[in-house]
């Protein structure tokens, strides 16, 4: 028996998306950001299961996300652990013909866990760095970005979808590349994996800022539908050197879309638990504004065929 | 041009030794070695670059440029020695420099002094922190030293200085930092970690070092070539075979079962990624490296 190889557990669909991925790979597979074919090729292919039928994830306006160019991703965290942070890179993979990698801003401790860290490193998380997301975007890069941090994923269910203080650090960035910033909200990640409890002491031994608690003791997640919003894109005039309050202005936008996309999506993730569920509601709110929250295309559910 | 070449005798020094000749330039070079072989017109004298005949040298000859390879990283040296060499060495050539009216100061430093660290970022600017003065606290007279050397843009704006962070340098000659890492037959990584490892080939190098020459630069610059690979991919591409360790026995491993000695420092340096940005000098120089990645690994294993 030859020696295993990573190869092995990519599927068919994965492969041939990989092929039209416009990342600058190396003859090794790799690009300059350290992101390998290979790995990738084994992460979405996990990422493809719970998307397509653990969570069954239903994804809306992902023609909102450029096809090409840099962007930033901004959205809500939803649930105890960050698997909403998978299903989102798995909705830019799986959603579209051309594939899109984005690379999410991770928080500084999983760079010392190991394998995490070898891990997300090889499928371009990165640590949530205003060099990267600087360089990324100048390199015409994909960014997800939780302006909420551990403070979201952190949150307890009787706190669900109530979103916490956004950092504002992402937007200095946006307005000093020009970046469009793309609103999304996670449904379904809450329920998913309700915390109602933190381990503070588990927490500190594994160097974690929470360890989440659900009713059923094990922190993993349970099958049920989660779905995505992707809003219209948002620009922001500015240079990034702007005092403090105008960029909390700007951020409090922002997150006003966001809650408002939270929002809708509650109301129709209510339709789809209730078996009500039917189709995404008309687009009421105007489209040309810089900041119009609402998604515009249908729902692209990931088990029709093309 | 009269240049004088400090620790004319490391591998790579000679290179930009016989790299310089060839076109015509005037050789000197200060060595504690000999060169016993020095092709004519490479005028190599045999003192330590901390006494008092390496003045000499500078008064006598007065050299135009100076480049500055007279400095150490392997920690067989003990750390009095090593901050003798590094740190004291650079200060009095520096000195000289100034004093005996030299034009151009090249200071040929590592990218290693930005230390590695998991929160730190990929490709480190000109501008980032020596981080490895806490990461890896071995390699704080070479940080001390490059600090020292980029000091003299300001104490002596006269003199120009061009301070080279560069990556490792691997190839054919087997040595260097990374050389003696790659060394054995097996090489050491830390369990759940493959950080990406920056290097070049030991002739791009060499132009790199000439180019700065050339275009008399002045300033700080990373110097590097091809993109990173992580160290799996080297040590395999070199014809090694990779040996995760876990964390906690590391140090019980270092310099036995065939695997290099390394400090305790190091292993920041084996689980996190240095890997800086060159564009600077790319654009001051019009540097392209002509060795890629795989290149430089197989000539590397091949030689």
């Amino acid at each position: 028996m030859g020696p295993f190889r990573l190869e092995t557990l990519t599927s068919r669909d994965v492969r041939d998306r990989l092929e039209r991925l416009e990342l600058p790979f190396n003859q090794y597979g790799m690009d300059p950001f350290g992101i390998s074919k290979k790995h990738l090729g084994v992460f979405y292919s996990m990422l493809e299961v719970f998307y397509k039928n653990y969570f069954r994830v239903k994804c809306f306006g992902i023609d909102n996300v450029p096809e090409r160019g840099g962007a930033m991703l901004v959205g809500n965290h939803s649930g105890g652990l960050p698997v909403d942070g998978g299903m989102v890179l798995a909705s830019l993979f799986f959603g579209r013909d051309l594939p899109r990698h984005a690379t999410g801003m991770v928080e500084k401790f999983a760079g010392n866990w190991p394998f995490v860290s070898e891990w997300f490193s090889r499928v371009g998380q990165l640590p949530g760095l205003p060099e990267h997301a600087l360089r990324l975007l100048q390199d015409g890069r994909l960014l997800m970005i939780f302006p909420e941090g551990a403070r979201g994923t952190g949150k307890l269910f009787k706190d669900r979808y109530r979103l916490v203080q956004f950092g504002t650090g992402f937007m200095r960035i946006a307005l000093q590349t020009g970046a469009p910033i793309v609103p999304f909200a996670f449904i379904g990640g809450e329920e998913a994996l309700p915390t109602i409890y933190h381990a503070k002491t588990l927490a500190k031994i594994v160097g974690a800022p929470y360890w989440p608690v659900p009713p059923y003791l094990v922190p993993f997640p349970l099958p049920l539908g989660c779905e995505i919003h992707y809003g219209k894109p948002m620009h922001f005039p500015g240079t990034g050197r702007e005092p403090d309050e105008v960029i909390e202005g700007y951020v409090e936008q922002v997150k006003s879309v966001v809650e408002l996309l939270v929002l809708r999506g509650c109301a129709l993730h209510r339709q789809r638990t209730d078996g009500t569920f039917a189709q995404e509601p008309e687009d009421s709110s105007s489209g040309s504004s810089s900041a119009a929250p609402a998604s515009t295309s249908g729902p692209t559910d990931p088990d029709s065929e093309p | 041009m009269k240049i004088l070449i400090t620790g004319i005798n490391g591998a790579h020094a000679r290179m930009v030794a016989l790299r310089l000749r060839a076109r015509g330039d005037e050789i000197l070079g200060i060595d504690r070695r000999p060169w016993p072989d020095a092709p004519e017109g490479v005028h190599v004298f045999q003192t330590d670059v901390r006494k008092r005949p390496a003045a000499d040298v500078f008064r006598q000859h007065r050299p135009d440029v100076v480049i500055h390879m007279a400095t150490i990283t392997h920690f067989t040296a003990s750390a009095e020695e090593r901050l003798r060499i590094n740190l004291h060495g650079t200060r009095l050539v520096f000195e000289y420099c100034h004093e005996f009216g030299v034009k151009q100061a090249v200071f040929v430093g590592r990218h290693t002094i930005y230390g590695a660290a998991p929160d730190a970022p990929l490709y480190r600017t000109e501008e980032e922190p020596p981080l490895a003065v806490s990461t890896f606290p071995e390699l704080a007279d070479l940080v001390a030293a490059d600090l020292f050397a980029a000091a003299a843009l300001w104490r002596w704006p006269g003199l120009k200085t061009a301070v080279l962070r560069m990556v490792y340098m691997l190839g054919p000659t087997h040595r260097g930092t990374l050389a003696s890492f790659l060394a054995g037959p097996r090489v050491p990584m830390i369990l759940g970690f493959d950080p990406l490892y920056h290097f070049m080939h030991d002739e791009d190098g060499v132009e790199a070092i000439v180019r700065a020459v050339d275009h008399q630069l002045n300033g700080i610059y990373n110097v590097a070539g091809p993109p990173p690979v992580p160290l799996s991919t080297l040590a395999r591409g070199t014809g090694r075979q990779p040996i995760p360790i876990p964390e906690p026995l590391f140090k019980y491993s270092a310099g036995r079962f065939g695997l290099p000695y390394l400090p305790p420092g190091a292993v920041a340096h084996i689980k996190h990624p240095i890997v800086v940005d060159a564009t600077a000098f790319r654009r001051a120089t019009n540097f392209e490296h002509k060795h890629d990645a795989h290149a430089v690994m197989v000539s590397f294993r091949e030689s």
